[in-house]
């Protein structure tokens, strides 16, 4: 991916290692180019390496190999507090012993900003974040919620080049963190800045990305705006990861084009898309989405294989109905069917035909 | 958005409402609050009940009593309790009246017969120099006149020797009490022995003597109570002290009127009072400026004066290097002058000592704040090291090390910067306090330090830094500020130990480096003046408290944390 760098490319990591212990990499090969002004999310599993990345671009940890580029220059050897770089921390990190005001100063101080400067610019930043009345309180006064709005505007009050954020939500409950996500994205294309966002939570990266960066095992699985990321998974870890999947184990027999036929481990014959198969004869791991199964034989292909399903549960979820099937020796295939009014409600036992369009079945490494 | 404009509206606070706000119950909420802050405080007192008693009783009342100590003077009116009385009209510069010199002769005598003579001696000998041994002297020479006397009445009538008549004479038997003599004699003699003195007595002064013969009553009925409640003997056997025969003498030669009296012994007085000039001449003043010139001499009686109330601001003003005059308060000759002195160095010093622990501890808290575990644990441990070791010995090794043929000196000679000759005096001077004092204080500095950097999370820096400060902003304007609290905490520490401190000044400070507490120690083991140290160390423990005062005034002591 070294080779996608372009002009116009904002942040770069080229071809990255990191490893703490002499031992083990953290992070294998990380390759990575963003333009100036993305809101670009690194997401992933625990421990999968995307804070060390984050820290190597804000010269907390250095690189154990490769490059990094800020503008297109290398920063391996600039030192933190040179390279511009706002950061929101998960616990904020907001510095007890000041008010919030001196701590959105603080910044400005150590650039040597004049006092009336700082005082528009503090204001500005507050009111930002709607947090006018709070620049007097210390930040133990302040609720969760709030101290979380003083860190971001902190990372942006000294309008820094590039902003760093590491799970900034994490410790907030599901209905704030739901409104902050729509907060952040709103200043953050307001401003215009360039964002890397961290997250685990797959719903904040798809909601908030412009591009969203897989992680997992120290590499990045996919980077891809986020209806690619969650329609056109590349590998089955991304599938797995990215929302809900139902996944079929079977052979590649025949490859035609863009489909192919794929033969499961219980016999049956499917239509699937190969995406990422080494080739006939070859495992593979077919992926559809559950709201894509389609129990309505009218509204399939007449030569489209199906596979014979027998009603497990069925579940009303207020907009949609989850039916949970038994398919192919998988217990647990789930289809999502929309609450329409010509919605069919399956009973428990039924028997029915499901089938699939072939380009909703991702044929995926195994 | 709206969501967003709602949320810090609530956090802006309720606008005021008219009135106090009620709790649920209806009573006002401050009330409610008040209760149930209560029920928590009175929990918490139980909790720590045991501990306050143990603090009370082995902290508080120590106190107490040193504070009392420092201004406690009962001893002279204990002794000299007719001196006192006698001495309370007269204003200090005229002539010392007679009655004084008669009060002392009988105080003195009696209080060499409790032997409580000397004690007074070492009390007034703090105020003034010498006066101890004018009491000592004096002890062993007040039964010459008396002598003298009970001869010549022998030699006028033999019975004069025997215990019976005298008895006979001055108990009361049939006769009326003279009760307030009597009590005044009882508490006088308590005073002076600190004994409850219990008993049978087996006499009463008779009325009509003590009218006649005033001295000669009192000195025998305080012979009396003597003899029969301290020494537990009868005593109509027992023959009376030389001062009643003295005191015989001077009633007779200063006019008593005997022809009156017809009770017992009457024929023996107005055979005694008929021959007067065979009794040797008894005036007080005579006598005592005989058995020591320095009796006529004016600053005894005035010390003695000065020093008579029960409470005294003496030893106080001794520990200012002030004395007590006559004329009031005023400063000692400057040749006497050393507690202020001392008290200023001691407070220097401990400053110096507590700047160079925060110096030294704060790398050293640093360092073990931000090491893995591991080389934490191993450092903290050199840090301990130094408790497991005797204090003595810690001291003394400094003393091996600082002294002039001492280890550092060597090296220093060896490396040749300091040359043989003039090798470095650091050591029995302040130097050598200063050093070794922070080394052993040195761990009460780093170990609050220590507690408190190690709460502060390293993010805090990465946050400052990220936000463009160098590492010295960041240290400086980030994790120095929250450090504070520990450096404070250890200051107190190191501050409050080093004041009192005794043992290492000691060895190592020589004249120039000792210490307050080491002049206390000293009053309290050597000179035995337990009020004066009790002042000394009454001012030390003001300082202290005026000095934590202040710098809760300046810091805050809430910015203090101990862990
Ligand atoms: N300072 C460090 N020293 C040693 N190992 C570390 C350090 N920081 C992180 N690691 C290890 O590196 C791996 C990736 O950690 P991290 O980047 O924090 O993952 P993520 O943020 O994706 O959860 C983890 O296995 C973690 O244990
Ligand atoms: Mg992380």
């Amino acid at each position: 991916m070294a080779d996608t760098a372009t002009e116009s490319a904002f942040v770069e990591f080229e071809r990255v290692q990191k490893s703490y212990d002499g031992e083990n990499l953290v992070v294998k090969d990380l390759n990575l180019s963003m333009p100036k002004g993305e809101f670009l999310t690194m997401l992933g599993p625990s421990g999968s390496g995307k804070t060390t990345c984050l820290m190597m671009l804000a010269g907390f940890e250095t690189a154990t190999h490769g490059e990094i580029k800020l503008g297109g220059k290398p920063i391996n050897n600039i030192p933190p507090h040179k390279r511009n770089i706002g950061m929101v921390f998960q616990n904020y990190a907001l510095f007890p012993h000041m008010t919030v005001a001196e701590n959105l100063s603080f910044p400005l101080e150590v650039r040597k900003m004049g006092k009336s400067e700082r005082e528009a610019k503090v204001k500005r930043a507050l009111e930002m974040v709607q947090m006018g009345a709070f620049g007097g309180r210390r930040p133990a006064q302040l609720s969760g919620g709030q101290q979380q709005r003083i860190a971001l505007a902190r990372a942006l009050v000294f309008e820094a080049d590039l902003v760093l954020m590491d799970e900034p939500l994490g410790a907030l409950d599901k209905q704030l963190r739901e409104h902050m996500q729509f907060e952040i994205k709103r200043i953050a294309d307001n401003l215009g800045i360039t964002v890397v966002y961290v997250t685990h939570d797959q719903t904040e990266a798809l909601t908030m990305s412009d591009r969203v960066a897989v992680f997992d095992d120290g590499r990045i699985q996919q980077l891809d705006p986020p209806d690619v990321l969650y329609e056109e998974p590349k590998n089955s870890f991304v599938a797995q990861f990215i929302g809900e999947n139902n996944t079929l184990e079977g052979v590649v027999q025949e490859i035609k084009g863009d489909t192919c036929i794929v033969k499961l481990d219980g016999g049956e014959v499917i239509d699937a898309m190969p995406v990422n198969v080494a080739g006939v004869g070859e495992r593979t791991r077919v992926s559809i989405r559950p709201e894509r199964v389609e129990f309505n034989k009218d509204r399939l292909s007449p030569d489209a294989h199906t596979l014979k399903a027998t009603v497990k549960e069925f579940i009303y979820m207020g907009d949609i109905f989850r039916t949970r099937l038994s398919v192919a020796g998988n217990e647990d295939f789930v289809v999502k069917t929309r609450n329409a009014p010509d919605a069919v409600r399956l009973e428990p036992g039924q028997q029915i035909d499901i089938g699939w369009l072939p380009r909703d079945c991702r044929a995926l490494d195994a | 958005m709206t969501h967003s404009t709602t949320e810090p509206a609530n956090f802006t606070g309720a606008a005021p409402k008219a009135g106090p706000m009620l709790a649920a119950d209806g009573r006002p909420l401050k009330k409610s609050l008040a209760r149930a802050l209560r029920r928590q405080k009175l929990r918490a007192l139980m909790l720590v009940a045991p501990l306050l008693i143990f603090v009370l009783v082995t902290f508080i009342a120590p106190i107490a009593d040193m504070l009392f100590r420092s201004v406690e003077n009962q001893i002279v009116s204990e002794t000299l309790p007719e001196t006192v009385m006698a001495l309370q009209e007269w204003n200090g510069e005229s002539d010392i009246p007679d009655a004084a010199y008669d009060a002392i002769y009988f105080d003195l005598f009696t209080a060499a017969e409790a032997k409580q003579h000397t004690r007074l001696g070492t009390r007034l000998n703090y105020e003034q120099t010498g006066i101890s041994s004018l009491f000592r002297t004096s002890g062993r020479q007040l039964d010459d006149i008396g002598d003298d006397v009970h001869d010549a009445l022998e030699d006028i009538n033999p019975a004069w020797d025997e215990p019976a008549p005298w008895y006979q004479m001055m108990n009361a038997g049939d006769r009326p009490v003279d009760t307030a003599l009597l009590d005044t004699k009882m508490f006088d003699m308590r005073a002076l022995t600190g004994e409850v003195l219990e008993g049978d007595l087996g006499f009463a002064p008779a009325r009509e003597v003590s009218d006649l013969l005033p001295r000669t009553a009192a000195a025998y009925t305080s012979w009396a109570i003597y003899t029969a409640l301290v020494d537990g003997d009868i005593v109509a056997e027992e023959d009376p002290w030389e001062s009643v025969f003295a005191a015989l003498a001077s009633d007779l030669q200063s006019g008593a009127d005997v022809s009156g009296y017809s009770g017992p012994g009457a024929d023996m007085l107005a055979e005694a009072a008929a021959n007067l000039d065979a009794l040797p001449a008894v005036d007080f003043r005579n006598v005592m400026v005989g058995i020591d010139e320095d009796w006529g001499a004016l600053e005894n009686w005035q010390t003695i004066k000065l020093y008579s109330p029960d409470y005294t601001p003496g030893y106080f003003l001794n520990s200012v290097d002030m004395q007590n005059g006559i004329d009031g308060a005023q400063m000692r000759p400057e040749n006497e002058r050393i507690y202020i002195t001392l008290f200023i160095r001691t407070l220097y010093l401990s400053l110096v000592i507590t700047g160079s622990c925060i110096l030294l501890s704060y790398p050293v808290a640093f360092l073990l704040s931000n090491l893995p575990a591991r080389s934490a644990n191993l450092l903290m441990i050199l840090v301990l090291l130094p408790f497991w070791t005797s204090l003595l010995v810690r001291t003394s090794a400094w003393k091996v090390m600082l002294q002039q043929q001492g280890v550092i000196n060597d090296v220093l000679v060896w490396l040749g910067l300091v040359a043989d000759d003039s090798r470095l005096v650091m050591i029995n001077n302040q130097t050598g306090t200063i050093i070794a004092m922070t080394h052993i204080l040195l761990p009460f500095m780093i170990l609050p330090m220590y507690s408190v950097m190690s709460t502060i999370p390293p993010y805090y820096v990465r946050a400052a830094k990220s936000l463009g400060a160098t590492n010295w902003t960041a240290f400086w304007r980030v994790y120095f500020p929250q450090s504070i609290p520990g450096i404070g905490a250890g200051s107190i520490l190191v501050f409050i130990l080093a004041i009192g401190y005794y043992i290492t000044p000691e060895i190592v400070g020589g004249t120039k480096g000792v210490f307050i507490s080491n002049r206390i120690a000293y009053h309290i083991s050597s000179s035995l003046n337990w009020g004066l140290a009790a002042a000394l160390g009454t001012i030390l423990l003001a300082v202290v408290l005026i000095l934590y005062w202040a710098y809760d005034r300046i810091v805050g002591i809430d910015n203090v944390k101990l862990g």
